[in-house]
């Protein structure tokens, strides 16, 4: 169990990766950064599967249970200090250990993490190796592997909320990587304002969960929340669950805080890749996993959950249709992909939500990595409009990113099809009437995903060729380091599926024993969903399910059907439109519904309407619209209201005080006081005109009266 | 020649405090008003010293605590003066008015 219980070092590789790009990386040379850097990641995958390995070993002796580490007391002391009374007036101490756990959840997030992640550490070190900051990229990169790593290991929500905070920042300096470049910065900041708001929001329920549980470590609020003590649809948990969630919609671009995403490709590709396609961005998906028991015990948040989620995958994935940015297309695929995750967790089906991010993790980033080799190939060049035919000069990115494309439009038996099918199939059966309506809106969705990736691919890889001589003239396959990531995760977007092979489908084939391992292994997680309240209730369902399970068989297989119709039909219209594309085309779209297209263009004014909203761009003359403008007219009451009022009493007070003093100085100092004073002076004034100073004077006057007394007494 | 008798001595007094008084009167500096002031201590003293010719020693005794007193006093008003110099840089009388209003 060595490495089970060294756990803890999975975080730590990539984290001494980044400290040496910190303080040595400026002075090491291309090579030295790539053996650190890669070699740290590439250490960290190689012990992640180690460790995941022994805790298979480990869950066969303790069935069900997580693996635990604690290392230290990290915040509170648990001995009385930092006491607190929770909702129900008992006593409680705040209290988080440095922990680190490892269950079915974590596993999945940890491998997926750390093998994507060592991919695009390598592709990087081709995909960069032109660019300036090398080392800064690499540190940067490793840095965002350590917050990821601990966001997912941490055994409490602090520590969780340490990675989750520590991924966003990295987020930020990747987007703001080409700091030099306006757009770039401008975007980083609204990455990092956005996830901000959302945090906030995670904060609250952190807090929540706290003054409710007395506890924020993960098994704790989970035995806790499963005990039964607590009531479905207890509002304090709809409210932590719903604060939880806004945090989750931040990190994870959902409505309403998806602004950042798009904006968020003026980072390097690599980074879109890992950062904001793989790996960051599911971390809404797996926090929102991670507080399974809670949601369960609060329908409402979930309905909520569940309607965002839908309305987000087919809101982007609509804006996803006519834009024209190669990367655009995939932010926006990726905000609706994340929008199906939250779908799924929505209707209960935590595991096929799970197992999409999962899928979705390797194809999205095949997808990025290809877009990163075809604007490598065209000289940086990211407009499709100015692409065309370039499969036959970059054969490796356009057959790989093909099979991506395969993957996320649900065509069978690629990565995708298993996965997006399993939401689907979900959003139907639940057991509230609603849902059908999900369905519907995530079906939609994905028959948009087939036409807009098909669209992507027809527009880079056929037609034809639209860009300048000197472009065409340079285009070339990027160099092994890039390919061999794309090789890999195209294998893997194949075979991921297969982890998650629906019951239903095996059973035709004939299969009798447990096909869906992905969900199987999950189940420890999410299987005593609902827990003991649900308990007696779940006895009498096993009975009614096994029967449904028969029943609905074959509207499983219809659905099936429909989706792959759907994958195709898209495919279709796409190849239709876009396979002949020549220079000066025009969107047919635009042709038929100009409005409509314009709308799309631009992304339904969301951005513009925020700028009314909420960022005070928008002026009429100096005055700010929107929030912004409220907080000034709010400043303005504030300065010139009620400072005026104050400084107006401060005014008056003052011109008391003076015409006081005036009194005092005039009537009374004057008047009363000096007056007697001056008179007194002035009658003095005839008397000291004898005392003119001159000493001889005066015995003069004395030699002179005395002779005179003399003089008279001697001759009267 | 008539003998030196009481008169000749009373008008040689008499001269000497006129001369005392003349120069308190007039000189500006103030050590010579002191050496005058001395003058016409002494012009008494001379008076006294006449007089005890006629009515015995009493006179005498009296001279000899005038002359004690003058000591005294021209050590008084010398120190005064010292210290006077020290502050103002001058013995003019007529310059020192301080207690004018």
């Amino acid at each position: 169990m060595f490495f089970l219980d060294h756990i803890w070092l999975i975080p730590l590789f990539p984290a001494m990766g980044a400290a040496a790009m910190f303080f040595f990386g400026r002075k090491m040379s291309k090579q030295a950064v790539n053996v650190v850097c890669v070699g740290a990641v590439a250490l960290t995958f190689v012990w992640a599967c180690l460790a995941v390995r022994q805790y298979l070993d480990y869950s066969q002796s303790n069935p069900g249970k997580p693996f635990e580490k604690v290392l230290y007391t990290w915040l509170g002391t648990g001995t009385g200090h930092l006491t607190f009374n929770k909702k129900d007036g008992t006593p409680a101490s705040f209290h988080a250990d440095a922990g680190f756990m490892l269950d079915p959840l974590s596993a999945v997030w940890l491998l997926f993490v750390t093998g994507v992640g060592t991919l695009i550490h390598i592709y990087s070190m081709g995909y960069m190796a032109h660019e300036g900051g090398y080392y800064r990229f690499f540190g940067y990169l490793n840095l965002f592997m350590f917050s990821m790593l601990t966001l997912i290991l941490g055994n409490n929500y602090v520590l969780m909320f340490v990675g989750w905070e520590g991924v966003g920042l990295c987020s930020y300096l990747l987007i703001g990587f080409y700091f030099h470049r306006a757009s770039a910065s401008t975007a980083a900041n609204k990455a990092f304002i956005v996830n901000r708001i959302g945090d906030a929001g995670f904060l609250l329920g952190m807090f929540t969960i706290l003054w409710y549980f007395g506890s924020l470590r993960f098994i704790d609020v989970n035995t806790l929340a499963r005990s039964g003590h607590f009531q479905i649809g207890d509002p304090v948990i709809v409210a932590a669950t719903l604060l939880l969630f806004v945090g989750a919609c931040g990190k994870s671009a959902q409505i309403p805080l998806y602004v950042w995403l798009p904006d968020a490709m003026e980072g390097p590709t690599p980074v879109s890749a890992l950062i904001h396609a793989a790996t960051m961005v599911t971390a809404g998906v797996y926090m929102v996993a991670r507080s399974n028991a809670l949601f369960v015990l609060a329908p409402k948040s979930m309905f909520v959950v569940a309607v965002v989620g839908g309305a987000t995958a087919i809101f982007a994935a609509s804006i996803g249709l006519v834009q024209n940015d190669i990367k655009r297309v995939l932010a926006y695929s990726t905000v609706s992909q994340l929008g199906y995750m939250f779908l799924a967790l929505g209707v209960g089906a935590f595991a096929a939500g799970v197992f999409h991010v999962f899928t979705h993790a390797f194809f999205k980033a095949l997808l990025f990595l290809g877009s990163g080799s075809v604007i490598h190939a065209m000289s940086g060049e990211q407009d499709m409009r100015n692409m065309g035919d370039l499969h036959r000069r970059t054969p490796i990115t356009h057959w790989t990113m093909f099979i991506a494309t395969f993957a996320i439009a649900g065509i069978p038996p690629f990565a995708g099809f298993f996965s997006k099918d399993e939401i689907l199939w979900q959003a139907w059966s639940s057991e509230h009437g609603a849902y059908i309506w999900l369905w519907a809106i995530g079906y939609v969705t994905a028959l948009m995903t087939a036409f807009y990736m098909f669209r992507l691919m027809f527009l880079t890889f056929h037609g034809r060729p639209r860009m300048s001589h000197e472009v065409e003239h340079h285009i070339h396959e990027s160099p092994t380091s890039m390919t061999m990531p794309l090789v890999i995760l195209a294998v893997a977007s194949i075979v991921a599926g297969f982890l998650g092979f629906p019951h239903s489908l095996a059973r035709v084939i004939g299969i009798k024993h447990e096909t869906n391992h992905f969900e199987h292994f999950l189940e420890p997680v999410f299987a005593r969903e609902g827990g003991a309240v649900l308990e007696e209730k779940a006895a009498g369902q096993i009975a009614a399910g096994a029967k449904e399970e028969e029943h609905t068989n074959p509207m499983e297989y219809g659905l099936m059907f429909l989706s792959v119709l759907a994958a195709l039909a898209g495919w279709g219209t796409a190849w239709k439109f876009y396979r002949h594309t020549d220079k000066g085309f025009t969107e047919p779209i635009a042709e038929k519904t100009p409005p409509l297209y314009k709308v799309l263009y631009h992304k339904y004014f969301v951005d513009e309407a925020y700028d009314y909203a909420f960022t005070g761009r928008r002026k009429i003359g100096n005055t700010r619209l929107g929030v912004m403008g409220l907080g000034e007219a709010a400043s303005w009451f504030d300065t010139h209201i009620i400072d005026g009022t104050v400084n107006f009493a401060g005014w008056l007070t003052r011109g008391v005080g003076w015409l006081s003093s005036m009194w005092d100085k005039i009537v009374i100092d004057g008047i009363a006081v000096n007056g007697p004073a001056y008179f007194a002076q002035a009658l003095s004034y005839p008397v000291k005109l004898l005392q003119w100073g001159l000493v001889q004077w005066y015995a003069l006057v004395m030699v002179v009266g005395l002779v005179g007394f003399v003089a008279y007494y001697t001759f009267r | 020649m008539a003998p030196i008798g009481t008169l000749h001595y009373l008008v040689i007094a008499a001269a000497l405090f006129v001369l005392g008084v003349i120069g308190v009167l007039t000189r500006r500096n103030v050590v010579i008003i002191l050496m005058s002031i001395e003058l016409i201590l002494n012009a008494v003293n001379l008076n006294l010293v006449a007089f005890s010719r006629i009515w015995g020693l009493h006179g005498q005794v009296f001279s000899i605590f005038i002359i004690t007193d003058a000591a005294a006093e021209a050590a008084v008003g010398l120190g005064i003066l010292i210290a006077f110099f020290r502050n103002k840089e001058t013995v003019n009388v007529d310059e020192i008015d301080l207690l004018k209003w």
